[in-house]
């Protein structure tokens, strides 16, 4: 057993509000996520709103007709491979994520199926997680 | 841990009529229980949150009303009548050719000038 001090984890919290496909903030988020973990920083996202949407389960990856590219060939990238490669990321780096997905904004869209790992949660856990981050970063919709 | 928290609100009127309320406003409200040091700012086109006559009813789509409309200024009355800061920009107002006899009584206006010191009262600053 090493008497060397514990290092203390640094915490990232992160707000996201925009869904898959409508702007650049989940891929800019998904980057400082992802760079954060390799820190082995843990990392707090709160899926605000359409965000929630980038953790559905049932996502599917799809053809390119205009480029005839067959769903093999094409590799589109859905937004809950990314955010379940991130976990696989958070374990590999020896990192904790947790991901909340506003758990009201799930209900209004019918979003329930998430992927494993997601949970649900309201304000007050962002609240909580700010209080007790080193940083926290909102990453809203404009 | 900020205690202090200062929510900027910017983008104005996306999604409201479909939420009912604005998503920044509700997600802070949310948060007044908790969060006793909580102030907003409104800039750019959210000055208009605070103007006391809107009147966002009688939409009808498809044959369906919309049954609750939002009501953005109650509100942010809602806000005030709980001594919350809720701070605006005067010269967003301004350029918006708002009267100050439609804004409610006991938002607290400041200068773009002012707006340095002003986030130095705070802990934190969520600019949504």
């Amino acid at each position: 057993m090493s008497d060397a001090p514990a290092i203390r984890k640094k915490t990232l919290t992160v707000a996201l509000m925009d869904g898959p496909y409508v702007s650049n903030n989940p891929t800019t988020a998904f980057r400082i996520v992802d760079a954060a973990l390799r820190k082995g920083y843990n990392v707090n996202v709160f899926a605000y709103e359409s965000a929630v949407e980038l953790s559905i389960a049932k996502q599917q990856p799809h053809q390119n007709p205009v480029k005839q590219r067959t769903v093999e060939e094409a590799d589109h990238p859905t937004t809950k491979r990314l955010v379940e490669n991130l976990f696989d990321s958070s374990r590999r780096n020896g990192a904790k994520l947790d991901w909340i997905a506003c758990g009201l904004c799930v209900d209004e869209r019918g979003s329930f199926d998430q992927i494993e790992g997601v949970r649900r949660g309201g304000p007050g856990d962002f609240l909580d997680w700010a209080r007790q981050s080193d940083q926290t970063l909102v990453i809203a919709t404009k | 841990m900020p205690e202090k928290i200062l929510t900027i609100v910017e983008r104005a009127y996306h999604g409201t009529l479909e939420e009912q309320d604005d998503t920044v406003l509700w997600f802070n409200s949310m948060l007044l229980a908790k969060a006793p040091g909580l102030g907003f700012l409104l800039r750019g086109n959210a000055v208009n949150y605070a103007v006391s006559t809107q009147d966002a009813s009688g939409l009808e789509i498809g044959g369906a009303s919309f049954g609750k409309p939002p009501e953005i200024a109650n509100d942010v009355r809602f806000l005030l009548d709980r001594n919350v800061p809720v701070y605006a920009i005067a010269e967003d107002i301004d350029e918006r050719g708002i009267s100050r006899e439609r804004l409610l009584q006991g938002l607290r206006e400041i200068h773009r000038s002012d707006l340095a010191p002003l986030l130095d009262q705070y802990d934190a600053v969520w600019h949504w």
